[in-house]
């Protein structure tokens, strides 16, 4: 019956570049699915406090860098409270500061898998960008306390925040097509990810404001989209104008990023197995 | 009708094989090492995966698998056989796309599934219920297609009491059955299995051959590695041997079988004790040697059809007169399965003798009664009181179904005995 629409794949050696086959990952949704439900399943498996530590840890470090640079510091903040400040900063730097360490790391965590059986391999470095989410939308609830606490009202900005939660998924997925299957052959990937996520939150204006930076180098500062994620975060839950002069050139740097981290990975994959 | 399901043409695959660390033999040589390593490591790692002309004959290239050729048609049961590092599982990885060939070109037609594992991507946090639709669709299988078959699939592995307890708590045989419960309902047009039926209880290695049987029979193409010769000629109606990254022989399972067992590359039916390790102090007894040999047909060397007997000959020396000294083997099964021991003081005649310093042999034959299989053969000396020393291991035989009246894949138990029986209608 099946006769006529039998599949016929070849198999040969694989050179150069290669370009993304969209139809066969439509093929493989459900298990994509399944992956991305185990992610979430078990990360807080055998936890007493379970969800909750996705609100716990950053609210922890929101306190801390309040301290710290709110009050001891004293870095200007144009007038905004620095714990409002740093909330609507912080929640999204989690989300993507996980996100990239957990796609980065996927190929290597997921060694066993690609051994014994063929997956579309692009699937591993994305999970981890879907299933932080879980934790980024719990996150949200100290955002929308704190805004209660501090008297914000919505404006129509929030329009354009699905436009930043978007922004905000691309950049750990770009860095993470990257950097996973680089981290397949050199394993030193993983020693230099932990210290630099560290050090990448002094990149963008979580801890301090863009106004802070020359307008000179403003474009050059700007080209990092994780700055146009921060700022464009804090203008539409705070309903200022949204400072597209700092958003721009970042979105510009994502979608570069995914095409060519894609095409990187798309290269990588026919070794991956063989130097695992 | 039986178009070609499976068409592999000069198919190679290239390893290469880790160079040679240097080592430094002073301080400063090493530091300067340390501080070249890093573009030397960098190219070491890059060249992984580059080959070239000039590279294929390196030294440090392995050829996995060179220049294979094969077809397969729709329908048809292939078994795959060969010793350690032929390139089997290699085959069985570009063939399921794990791993992409350095020369040649497959073309198969129709849905594969491979089961290089048993149990790939079961997490242990997971229950079974949400393992069973995990690893199938790792297999391969749609969300609705796992739906349909659940029932099915918890009912042969038999662990309904436990399906919403995580899998970390299950007992390991009990997490190999669930594994294979799922696997056994996968429905490809092209099944591709390797040695995963060594795993699990014996009872539940039967179930699983039973239900490979089925699926063979359903007029599926299956490929089917195996170590275990009873269950290829039992599953496979064509058989490919596979040596050195070379096809050597293809044709009936029959034919391939024999030859692949009889080519030597199978039992070790001679042992010749290492030198200066002959000497068994605690009896003074000095083992010479031990051989197997087939009295129907001296070609065969170590195998046995099931119903005639192997037999076994153990030479030598007994450096002083003694009386208590006893000549005895045993004979384990490739899982380790102790499957009894025989000594050569069991005939009454041989008894409590008195023997003289010399040479002697203790013949006895093996056989009638053990399952088609492979074993091993350890060889020993007993004298004095409790005194005793053994070489572990050191024959091979096989045992094949050849004149086993019975199907013996389909029989429970750890040897297949032809007893006598006698029926007549009751008085």
């Amino acid at each position: 019956m099946e006769q006529n629409n039998t599949q016929v794949t070849v198999i040969k050696p694989i050179s150069g570049w290669q370009s993304l086959d969209f139809r066969e990952i439509k093929e493989y949704r459900d298990l994509f699915y399944f992956l991305v439900w185990r992610d979430i399943k078990v990360l807080y498996a055998q936890t007493i406090m379970g969800f909750s530590w996705a609100i716990i840890s950053p609210l922890i470090q929101i306190i801390v860098f309040t301290l710290i640079f709110g009050k001891l510091a004293k870095v200007p903040t144009d007038g905004i409270p620095y714990f409002l400040f740093s909330t609507l900063a912080i929640i999204p730097w989690t989300y993507m500061s996980s996100a990239m360490d957990a796609s980065s790391n996927s190929l290597v965590a997921q060694k066993a898998l690609l051994g014994k059986i063929y997956l579309p391999r692009l699937i591993f470095p994305i999970i981890p960008i879907l299933s932080k989410l879980v934790d980024f939308f719990i996150s949200i609830v100290i955002v929308i306390a704190v805004l209660v606490f501090y008297d914000v009202s919505p404006t129509w900005n929030l329009i354009y925040l699905p436009l930043f939660v978007l922004m905000m998924m691309a950049v750990p997925a770009a860095i993470g097509l990257f950097l996973s299957s680089m981290a397949i052959r050199y394993r030193d990937v993983k020693f230099a990810l932990g210290f630099i996520v560290k050090l990448l939150i002094y990149s963008a204006p979580i801890l301090y404001s863009a106004q802070q930076i020359p307008d000179v180098y403003r474009f050059f500062y700007s080209l990092n989209p994780i700055v146009g994620v921060i700022e464009g975060f804090r203008a539409c839950l705070l309903g200022t104008e949204i400072p597209w002069l700092y958003i721009v050139p970042g979105m510009f740097t994502c979608v570069i990023g995914l095409v060519l981290g894609a095409l990187y990975f798309k290269r990588m994959e026919k070794v991956f197995v063989d130097v695992i | 009708m039986k178009d070609i399901a499976i068409k592999v043409e000069n198919l190679g695959k290239c390893y290469r094989l880790g160079a040679k660390e240097e080592k430094q033999d002073s301080i400063v040589a090493s530091i300067a090492d340390t501080i070249r390593s890093p573009i030397k490591n960098y190219r070491k790692y890059r060249s992984l995966y580059n080959f070239d002309e000039a590279d294929t004959d390196s030294a440090n290239v392995l050829q996995a698998l060179n220049d294979v050729s094969f077809e397969v048609k729709a329908g048809e049961r292939i078994g795959i056989i060969g010793g350690n590092g032929a390139g089997k599982s290699t085959l069985l990885k570009i063939l399921s796309k794990i791993t992409p060939p350095t020369t040649g070109k497959t073309t198969i037609k129709g849905r594969v599934s491979s089961l290089l594992e048993v149990g790939t991507g079961f997490h242990p946090e997971l229950t079974g219920r949400e393992n069973i639709y995990l690893n199938g669709t790792i297999l391969g299988m749609r969300k609705t297609e796992v739906d349909r078959k659940f029932d099915e699939i918890v009912d042969f592995s038999g662990i309904d009491e436990f399906l919403d307890t995580p899998v970390k708590r299950y007992s390991s045989g009990m997490r190999v059955r669930l594994a294979f419960a799922v696997a056994a309902h996968l429905e490809p047009e092209i099944l591709i299995v390797d040695e995963v039926l060594a795993v699990g209880d014996a009872n539940f290695q039967h179930k699983c051959l039973n239900k490979m049987e089925n699926v063979a029979q359903s007029g599926r193409t299956v490929l089917f590695v195996s170590h275990n010769m009873a269950a290829i000629t039992q599953l496979c109606e064509r058989a490919l041997w596979l040596e050195k990254g070379h096809l050597k022989q293809e044709g009936s399972v029959d034919e391939i079988v024999t030859a692949y067992l009889s080519a030597g590359t199978a039992g070790h039916s001679t042992w010749v004790p290492e030198e200066g390790k002959e000497l068994i102090v605690a009896c003074e007894v000095k083992m010479l040697g031990a051989k197997l040999n087939n009295p129907n047909d001296v070609k065969l060397g170590s195998i046995a059809n099931f119903d005639s007997p192997l037999e076994l000959q153990i030479r030598y020396e007994i450096t002083k007169p003694s009386r208590n000294v006893k000549i005895f083997y045993r004979v384990s099964d490739m899982s380790g399965n102790l499957i009894f021991t025989s000594m050569d003081t069991d005939s009454p005649v041989s008894h409590g003798h008195l023997r003289d310093a010399g040479e002697y042999e203790s013949n006895t034959r093996i056989g009638g009664f053990l399952r088609p299989g492979r074993y091993n053969i350890t060889i020993g000396a007993k004298g004095g009181v409790q005194r005793l020393d053994q070489f572990e291991n050191v024959l091979t035989f096989d045992v094949s179904s050849q004149g086993c009246p019975m199907v013996p894949v389909n029989r429970k138990g750890i040897i297949t005995p032809v007893l006598d029986w006698q029926i007549k209608p009751a008085s």
